[in-house]
This record gives C-alpha cells, sequence and structure tokens, in this order.
C-alpha cells in the first residue's frame, strides 16, 4: 500500500491541484477573476435563493379553469357544427367535473348525421403521445340515453392541452419577469400542472407575484343600454346574450355588457405606457393587428354615442362613450392609474394571457441583506469549526496529524472546485454539509491511523505496520462512508431546494474525504516513509 | 513528532458489563419519546402545517415584542406566535394557516405588511400552502423510511443478518430518540430536521458499522473467546476511533451551532444530539443486541466467504 506508481503521483497531484484551481475563482473579486489566464475555471459557486436573496414562488394553474375553457369552446363548436347542418338541438349543457357537454338532438332521424358531424370537432392526440402507445383522441365522442350526446375530454387529451397551456404560461410569465430586468430568472415546469419560478436578488416581491398572477385576458365588450344593472341585480337573471361584470372603474359596481367580445387581447400587437395629451394622466397605449382594427372600426361605427368596456380579468377597468368610430387600431386605456399600474398593465398585455389562473401554492422569499448574513455567519463557522479541528487532530497524531490536515485543507478545496466546476447550487444547509464535512472527513484517517498504531503495537515494523493500517482500514472505511453516502442519495432524490443543497455537499465530501484519505495523505506517508526510513511509528 | 493519546492503549473498559442498564435506560427513553409522540406531539412548522413565516429587522434598533404583539394579534389571523430570532432587532413571526384554500394564505401577509408597514425590514417570507404541506409531510417520512430501508439493504448485503437488526435497531432508536426530544423541548420541527435525521442515520450507521467491523474481524481471529468478551474487546479497540470522530464531528457542529446563524440552529441541534445520542448508541445498543441475536460463530463456510472482503482477510 506503500507503493505509488508514477501515474499515480501524477494522478493524484493533478486532482488536487485541479480542485484547488477550481476552488480559486471563489476567494477573488470579480475584477481579479478577468484578470486570470484563460486555462483556470472561471467558474464560481452558484449561490441559493436562501443565500443571495430572492424570491421562490411554486404557482399551480388552475385546472378547472382550463377545462371550462375548453368545454365552452366545444359548446360553440357543437353549436356551429348542428346550425351549419340543420340540425335541431335542445338541452346544450356543460359539466366541469365531469369534463363533458352533453346536447339532446331534437329529430331520431338526424341522430346518426348528428354524431358523425360532432366526431369531427374531435381531434387525434399529438404524435409525441401517439407514439408512446396512447393513442386516441382529444375528445371522445358517444351516444347517451334518449337522443342524447356526450363529448368528453379524454385523461389523455387533458393531460395534452395541460402540457401546452404551462408551456404557453411559462413563455408569457418569462415576458412578465423579464419586465423587471433581474438577472437569470428560473421558470420550469414541475409535475403535472405547476411552475417553479425563482427570481434571485428581487426586492419588490409584491409587485412580481402581481404580475406574475395575473391571467391577464383583456376584452371589449360593448355595454348593454336597453336594460339596467338594478334589473338584472334584482333578478338575478340578466337578458339573454349578456352579462353582468363588477367593476372597479369607480363610476359603478357592475356593468351589464354583451357576452360576447368585440376584440380581445389576443388582437393586440403592442401596448406601452404613455399619459393622456388633455389631462396628463397615466394611459396605456394599444394597438390592434389588421383583422382586430378592422373589426374594432367596424363595430364602433356602428355604435357611435353608445359606451363600450375595457374588461381585463373579468372586471371593467373603464367603459368610456364611443364619442366617433375608432379605425386606426390603436386607442388607450385610461383608469386613473399611477404610472406603475399603467407600467404593469401595458406589461400585463404586452406578454398576453395566460391560458389558466396561477394559484401560489409556495412561497420562500429571502432578502439580500439575511442572505449576505447567512454567507458571513457560515464561513465564520466554517473556519473556526476547521481550525478546531486542525487543532485537535494535530494534538492527536502528531507529524501524521499534519497530513491529515493538509488533506483536510485539499478536501475542502475540492469541495467548493467540485460544486463550482458542476454549477450545483449552493445553500445555507449546504454550508452546514460542508462543515459537517470537515467534522466527518479525518474520520478516514483516524481509522487508518488507529489501525496503523495497533498494528505497530502487534509488533510489526514501521512499514509493514503502515502498510496494513491502510490495506485493513480500507473496507471498513468504504463501508462507514457508503452508509453516510446512502443517506444523502435518498436526501438528494426527495429532497427539495436548500435542503437539496445539503445533499449535494454532504455527498461530495464524502467521496472527497474518502479519496483524500486513501491517495493524498497515503502518498504523503509514502514520501515520508521513503524519504526519513523511520524506525517506529510517530502516532 | 509524537500524537496525543487520549485513550492510552490496552484500555479495557467492560462495556458489556452495563448492558442491562443501558437497555433499559434505552427502552425507557424509546418508550418515553413515543409516549411524548403520541400524547404532547412535534411542534411542526410551516413545512408540514402550512401557514406564513415573517422575519423582519427593526430599522431603527431593538424591537418592542410587546407592541409588536399588540398590533398583530388584532388583525383577524388567528393563532400568530411572535419570538425574538437571534438578535434584539430581529423579530420571528408565525402565523396559523388561514382557512379558506390557498389564495387565502397570500393575504396573511398583505395583511402584516399593511400593519408594520416600512419601519421593519421584511428579510425572510414563507407561505406554505395546504397542497404542499401536505406533500412535504409525505415525502418527508418516505424519505426517512427509504434511507433506513435502503442503509438496511446495504447491511444485509454487507453482514449476517443478526448485525442487520442490530444496526436497525440502534437507527430506528437514534431517530425516535432524535423526534422525543424536539417532542420534549417542542423545538420546530420541519424540513430541515428531516435532512438532519437522515443525517443522523448515516452518522449512526457510520459509528456501528465501524464496530461491527472490527466484531466480525475479531470473530475470525479468535474463534474460542467467549463473545461477550470478544465485544467487549472489539468495543475497546475502536474506541479511540468512535471518540476522536464523534469529538472532530462535534467540534464542527458546535461550531455552526454558535457561529452558524439562527436559521440553522434547530438543523445543528438536531445534529449535535444525533452525533451524542449515534455514539451512545454504537457502543451500548448494537453491539451487546449481538448477544442477544445468537451470531454464528463459525465463519468458514457459504456465509463466511459471502461476508468476507480481500483487505480485511490477509492472515
Amino acid at each position: 500500500m506503500l507503493h505509488f506508481a508514477r501515474w499515480k503521483i501524477i494522478l493524484v497531484l493533478i486532482v488536487s491541484i485541479g480542485g484547488i484551481l477550481a476552488a480559486l475563482p471563489n476567494l477573488l473579486s470579480p475584477k481579479a477573476l478577468d484578470a486570470l489566464p484563460g486555462w483556470i475555471p472561471h467558474k464560481q459557486v452558484n449561490l441559493g435563493l436562501d443565500l443571495q436573496g430572492g424570491a421562490h414562488l411554486l404557482y399551480q394553474m388552475d385546472e378547472r379553469e382550463l377545462v371550462r375553457d375548453w368545454l365552452k369552446n366545444i359548446r360553440g363548436d357543437v353549436r356551429d357544427a348542428l346550425r351549419k347542418a340543420k340540425i335541431g338541438y335542445r338541452l346544450l349543457k356543460i359539466s366541469v367535473p365531469s369534463r363533458t357537454v352533453s346536447v339532446r338532438i331534437r329529430k331520431p332521424e338526424d341522430f346518426d348525421r348528428a354524431l358523425t358531424r360532432l366526431r369531427d370537432i374531435s381531434v387525434p392526440l399529438s404524435s409525441a403521445l401517439a407514439f408512446t402507445g396512447q393513442q386516441g383522441n382529444t375528445i371522445d365522442v358517444t351516444r347517451g340515453e334518449g337522443g342524447q350526446i356526450l363529448l368528453k375530454i379524454t385523461d389523455q387529451g387533458l393531460f395534452q392541452r395541460i402540457g401546452s397551456a404551462i408551456e404557453a404560461s411559462i413563455e408569457t410569465v418569462r415576458r412578465r419577469i423579464d419586465a423587471f430586468g433581474t438577472t437569470e430568472p428560473t421558470i420550469q415546469r414541475q409535475g403535472r400542472g405547476r411552475i417553479l419560478v425563482q427570481v434571485p436578488g428581487i426586492k419588490d416581491v409584491s409587485r412580481l407575484k402581481a404580475l406574475v398572477g395575473e391571467t391577464g385576458k383583456l376584452e371589449f365588450r360593448l355595454v348593454d343600454t336597453t336594460s339596467s344593472v338594478q334589473q338584472a341585480q334584482q333578478s338575478g337573471r340578466p337578458p339573454p346574450g349578456t352579462e353582468l361584470v363588477a367593476s372597479e372603474d369607480g363610476f359603478s359596481s357592475a356593468y351589464l355588457l354583451k357576452s360576447r367580445a368585440i376584440v380581445t387581447g389576443e388582437s393586440l400587437v403592442d401596448a406601452q405606457p404613455g399619459f393622456d395629451q388633455r389631462t396628463n394622466e397615466p394611459v396605456v397605449t394599444f394597438r390592434f393587428d389588421t383583422a382586430g382594427a378592422r373589426r374594432f372600426g367596424r363595430v364602433t361605427q356602428s355604435n357611435v354615442g353608445r359606451p363600450f368596456a375595457i374588461v381585463l380579468d373579468n372586471k371593467v377597468i373603464s367603459a368610456p362613450v364611443i364619442r366617433e368610430p375608432i379605425l386606426g387600431g390603436t386607442g388607450q386605456i385610461s383608469g386613473s392609474f399611477t404610472v406603475q399600474q399603467a407600467n404593469d398593465m401595458s406589461v400585463l398585455l404586452r406578454s398576453g394571457a395566460l391560458p389558466a389562473k396561477l394559484t401560489i401554492l409556495e412561497e420562500r422569499t429571502v432578502g439580500a441583506s439575511l442572505g449576505a448574513d447567512s454567507i458571513a455567519a457560515g464561513e465564520i463557522a466554517a473556519l473556526i469549526g476547521l481550525l478546531a479541528v486542525i487543532v485537535f487532530i494535530l494534538i492527536s497524531y502528531g507529524l501524521f496529524g499534519v497530513f491529515a490536515n493538509l488533506a483536510l485543507a485539499v478536501n475542502i478545496a475540492l469541495i467548493i472546485g467540485v460544486l463550482s466546476l458542476l454549477q450545483a447550487t449552493l445553500t445555507l444547509p449546504g454550508i452546514a454539509g460542508i462543515v459537517l464535512t470537515i467534522g466527518m472527513a479525518v474520520d478516514a484517517n483516524v481509522l487508518i491511523f488507529e489501525r496503523i498504531r495497533e498494528e505497530s503495537r502487534a509488533g510489526k515494523s514501521v512499514v509493514a505496520a503502515i502498510d496494513s493500517g491502510y490495506s485493513r482500514a480500507l473496507g471498513t472505511i468504504l463501508d462507514a462512508n457508503i452508509t453516510t453516502f446512502i443517506a444523502a442519495l435518498v436526501l438528494f432524490w426527495l429532497g427539495s431546494g436548500p435542503i437539496r443543497g445539503f445533499a449535494v455537499t454532504l455527498s461530495i465530501g464524502v467521496i472527497t474525504s474518502v479519496f483524500t484519505a486513501f491517495t493524498l495523505t497515503r502518498l504523503m506517508v509514502a514520501q515520508w516513509v521513503r524519504l526519513r526510513r523511520p524506525q517506529e511509528v510517530p502516532i | 513528532m509524537k500524537g496525543l493519546r487520549f485513550i492510552p492503549s490496552g484500555t479495557h473498559v467492560p462495556f458489556l458489563r452495563v448492558r442491562m442498564i443501558a437497555f433499559i435506560l434505552s427502552g425507557l427513553l424509546t418508550i418515553a419519546s413515543i409516549g411524548l409522540f403520541f400524547t404532547v406531539g412535534l411542534n411542526y412548522g410551516i413545512d408540514f402545517r402550512g401557514g406564513t413565516l415573517i422575519e423582519i429587522r427593526n430599522k431603527s434598533g431593538p424591537v418592542d415584542l410587546a407592541e409588536i404583539r399588540a398590533k398583530v394579534s388584532n388583525i383577524g389571523l388567528g393563532d400568530v406566535q411572535i419570538q425574538e430570532f437571534g438578535a434584539p432587532t430581529d423579530v420571528l413571526i408565525r402565523i396559523e394557516q388561514q382557512p379558506g384554500g390557498e389564495k387565502e394564505q397570500q393575504k396573511s401577509i398583505a395583511k402584516i405588511k399593511e400593519t408594520l408597514g416600512d419601519s421593519v425590514d421584511y428579510r425572510r417570507v414563507e407561505v406554505v400552502g395546504p397542497t404542499v404541506s401536505g406533500e412535504l409531510i409525505q415525502s418527508g417520512a418516505i424519505a426517512v423510511l427509504v434511507a433506513i430501508f435502503s442503509v438496511l439493504l446495504y447491511i444485509w448485503f454487507r453482514f449476517e443478518w443478526q448485525f442487520s437488526v442490530g444496526a436497525i435497531t440502534a437507527l430506528v432508536h437514534d431517530v425516535i430518540l432524535t423526534i422525543g426530544l424536539f417532542c420534549l423541548l417542542q423545538l420546530e420541527f420541519g424540513l430541515s430536521i428531516i435532512a438532519a435525521i437522515l443525517t443522523i442515520v448515516g452518522y449512526s450507521l457510520n459509528d456501528t458499522v465501524v464496530v461491527y467491523d472490527r466484531v466480525r474481524e475479531n470473530l475470525r481471529k479468535y474463534k474460542k473467546m467467549p463473545l461477550v468478551e470478544l465485544l467487549d474487546l472489539s468495543l475497546n479497540e475502536t474506541l479511540s476511533r468512535t471518540i476522536l470522530t464523534s469529538v472532530t464531528t462535534l467540534i464542527a457542529l458546535l461550531s455552526l451551532y454558535i457561529f452558524g446563524g439562527q436559521v440553522i440552529r434547530g438543523f445543528t441541534f438536531a445534529m449535535i444530539w444525533g452525533v451524542v445520542v449515534g455514539t451512545y448508541s454504537s457502543v451500548f445498543v448494537a453491539a451487546p443486541l449481538l448477544l442477544k441475536l445468537d451470531i454464528k460463530r463459525e465463519w468458514s463456510g457459504v456465509s463466511g466467504a459471502k461476508a468476507k472482503e480481500p483487505a480485511s482477510q490477509s492472515d
């Protein structure tokens, strides 16, 4: 165990020096980092949100809303298809819990024709899902009792829809967060219908939440003036084709609006904050695409003198009277906003609507000052712990303690180096993992040194004692470290966020400490034996 | 330059002589812990119970806890706990989970910010809704069970089943005692404590495995030695290592506990306790258990070859 082939020595030295070099950038200022020659790694440890400050927000997409919207679309498609085919129907209904649209066909002789027409509404699943063996359609069209036809959203269809909705949401959320100009937000899908948003260094978290969580669904709708809001509120049943919509415009608590929108936010090509030329109050100016502009122009032309409503997320934000036809395809939304409100609303409109509402399931926000305090505390704890362990080992093992301590220093450099190279995230529990490793890393050396003591006490020569000390301790060290490693792996697999950071440093620490004990310390001991030819074991 | 020997060579502590006392003590503590768990229960943090946690720092010097308490208790958020956190300027506010689902939780923050205004710096805000807290409980429990089960498999693979049973008993003993201590002191039990428990699982086994490795080796070496004597010998031979490693680990953990900041104090505390209990259990629980578990003395044959490893079988 004391003989080292030359290539092994070189390999051990390369790994050790490489680890130190990889750890080096973390000690340098950005300026000094730029001055480093190109062959030295430049990557620094990636700090977790708990250390650099920032927001961690876990969102859940509203699956019910997604289903409801889809069912409404299917209902519209059914209506169109049956009207087009001149098939009489009644009781066209949607049921969100069973994900079904149901309709009764009036005449039995129309039934088969209706079924064929309605089957056309269903589309096959996308190839990605069909490839995995789940063949089928997005909607199951089946016969019910008594002339009823049922259109049910399939599990796979819903799964596919959720997937595309999540992807669309991620894009939208990204555009909204980009408006903050922060560095490198992480926005990723989690599980079935969740999105994890992590924004390092964000200060105004409430604004972030307001901007990300809003659906941002914009509609321009005509106000129904034939019936009064009070009547609809009292009877609870607005006239057919109209809806009662709550208002935040400060004039009325609700408006009676036509159900059908003139134009929706999908027709917007741009929205910018600005100021009204006359009143000088903050407004949002917007521009429609050609089709939207044409439609908006046509409707405003035939409704001059009547009010229309600008509806954002089912709330009226303003209900101006059409003074003249708006033909240019541009307009402005005013509603006694503050400058920031106008700014945020334009971001919201520009980024497009979310397919469904996002609700916060979990929020963890750390201020930059706490993060900095945690780093400082972690550094102090690590340094003092390291120093105390070094002194203790020195007292316990003398010269061999020096070897063990040198290996410990390299060990820490290796952990930090590996963290930097892998770009793993260092969290506060991760720092705890490093400190724990400092305590436990010497274990391998302790096992070896104790074994050497015993072997030499049993009367073996120095070289023989050291040799069998190493070879006999190997099995024990592996057994002892593999158990810790297993626990760390489980933690990594099931843990989240900061805890995962602990698992990472702990498992890297286990590997590097076994490595240093069996290569670096052994190399030092072997060289010492070769050079000094000692007569007794100095431990 | 020679090292200092904390444990002189030839030390012989008759550990096994006190095994009955140790068994009774461990048994009582285990029963007490389980009893505490089912009567007093754990003080679950927001990770597992849901709710809101806000850490604030007063911008103008030390905080008047009574004042904050008076302000915050009247805004209809139910049970609100307020405590100083690490420094006289820092306060931790815990708000119980609000009824009415995920969206209601967000209102707690808004109300607190409205009440306390800009005179304080919001250093940390954590909100865990009912869905996530339920999932975290589940995954936490699964993690502990999976960890115990997989190390059980590993020990079983490396040793005879008797060792496996002994090691796992010691391990479960340590985990139960840790949970018991958290029940007794009503310390907050959150995700980080689960991480600490898993580390204790690793550490406790680490210690036990070292002792067992030596026992196995001595079983091969001294075929005629009475088991009690053999176990005592093995414990004494590894005693120096057991103490040294525990001391260095405790040094590092104590440094973390004292200087590492308030946020991870609970986590560090759990691990310090785990190291102490883990060391105790590998000497006083795991080793004596082998006496009761009827280990085979003959290590020749199939089972012996299976457990054999080249490094420790040189003579």
